[in-house]
């Protein structure tokens, strides 16, 4: 099944952008990451691939900065797809390096035409790069 | 399914001597079910020729990809607006702020036209094209938004035993770092794939391209490898660069004849029909 062209627009664009970007669809997988993001989520996109949403939300787990977990339902980009709103905000990652690293995330809601959504882009940099 | 090209210049009618061949009017293809359903695939200033012949009819459905003048620019001219009774239906894409009608108002509207929309004598239905499958007469219709400027479809028309894709206005390696990636990223595929007939925009050759890239359009070498990822059958060139002659187009076909493509190239030229 090919991509809606706007999600296919986002991926090419982000390809060239050098701010950390990701992008997922409606329901929450994981289509695709850029260069700049790898050094943050601490592996190649070539080597992860797409991930379902329960899948990478293991994998990538989610902090508050004074260390508790996010619950899924309360990650940023889950958010921002549910209530169709953008969503800033502050939080720990942990890589596929095992490394944790302070980001600060903004999630756009990617709505189409005729009020489809589409899936959700997610522009994110760390606070304390090293 | 039979297919008739009656214009396939890109972005201004280019009559002349050195456009005979191709013809110098713009997008207009007619699409004609077994049962004798009627699709008209855009207003370009070939659909003037096209109403001339069409004769009494009940109905008629004209499907735009888009709204840039030259897939508009002959509906006003289209004859069947003109009779009482004839039900003539128009599909095309909205914008993200505007239904279809009120983009048509911009162009059928003095000072650019002097007829209103609302005075054509004709049964008119103007209809938001939906983005999936939907069927007229005995023809199945698919639109899916295409990489192009500006809210633009691409069609997939199928009678259930063969299948044409129309992709006039087409770019679909904008951006992309290696043309073509995989199908599932590639703009247009699930319209084109596995089709009989893929009717595509080829506005450049490969060296013009450079120049112009995010204009909306395709180099030769891009539709045929947009076909050949499609596992078209055949690949119809169309929306020829007004300042492309008729021997330019030979040698554009020509050379991309001596690539062996996998599928039937055949040069589109206005006039003609094509049967599936
Ligand atoms: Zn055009
Ligand atoms: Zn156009």
């Amino acid at each position: 099944m090919q991509k809606p062209i706007e999600l296919i627009l986002m991926r090419q664009l982000a390809s060239y952008l050098a701010m950390p970007i990701l992008i997922a669809d409606r329901e929450g997988n994981l289509l695709y990451y850029n260069q700049p993001a790898e050094a943050i989520l601490g592996r190649r996109f070539a080597e992860t691939g797409e991930m379902r949403s329960e899948e990478w939300v293991q994998t990538l787990p989610l902090y508050e900065e004074d260390g508790s977990p996010i619950p899924p339902e309360r990650r940023p980009l889950l958010v921002a797809l549910r209530e169709r709103r953008v969503v800033h905000r502050r939080v720990r990652i942990q890589g596929l390096d095992g490394r944790s690293r302070r980001i600060e995330s903004t999630v756009l809601p990617l709505d189409g035409q005729g009020g489809r959504s589409l899936g959700g882009a997610i522009i994110f940099w760390e606070l304390d790069p090293s | 399914m039979r297919v008739t090209l009656w214009g396939t210049r890109g972005s201004l009618p280019s009559a002349g001597p050195e456009t005979l061949r191709y013809g110098g009017n713009t997008s207009c293809v007619e699409v004609r079910g077994e049962d004798g359903t009627l699709l008209v695939l855009d207003a370009g200033t070939g659909i003037r020729r096209l109403g001339a012949t069409v004769g009494e009819i009940p109905a008629v459905d004209v499907l735009l990809t888009h709204l840039h003048m030259d897939h508009l620019q002959g509906l006003g001219f289209f004859a069947p607006l003109y009779r009482p009774k004839v039900q003539v239906h128009i599909w095309g894409p909205p914008s993200t702020t505007m239904d279809l009608q009120a983009r048509l108002v911009r162009y059928l509207s003095p000072p650019l036209f002097p007829v209103r929309l609302r005075e054509l004598p004709c049964d008119l239905v103007l209809l938001d094209v939906p983005l999936g499958r939907f069927t007229i007469g005995a023809l199945e219709v698919a639109a899916a938004l295409v990489s192009h400027p500006g809210p633009t479809v691409g069609y997939r028309i199928s009678d259930g035993r063969v299948a044409m894709a129309y992709l006039p206005d087409h770019e679909p390696a904008l951006g992309a770092r290696h043309f073509p990636e995989e199908p599932k990223w590639t703009s247009g595929y699930d319209l084109a794939a596995g089709v009989d007939l893929l009717i595509h925009d080829v506005q450049y050759a490969d060296a013009e391209y450079p120049q112009y890239v995010g204009w909306g359009h395709s180099a030769i070498g891009h539709a045929l490898a947009f076909a050949a990822l499609a596992g078209a059958r055949r690949l119809m060139t169309f929306h020829h660069n007004p300042t492309h002659s008729d021997d330019d187009l030979d040698r554009l076909i020509e050379t991309a004849r001596r690539g062996e493509p996998p599928f039937e190239l055949i040069p589109g030229r206005e006039g003609m029909t094509i049967a599936l």
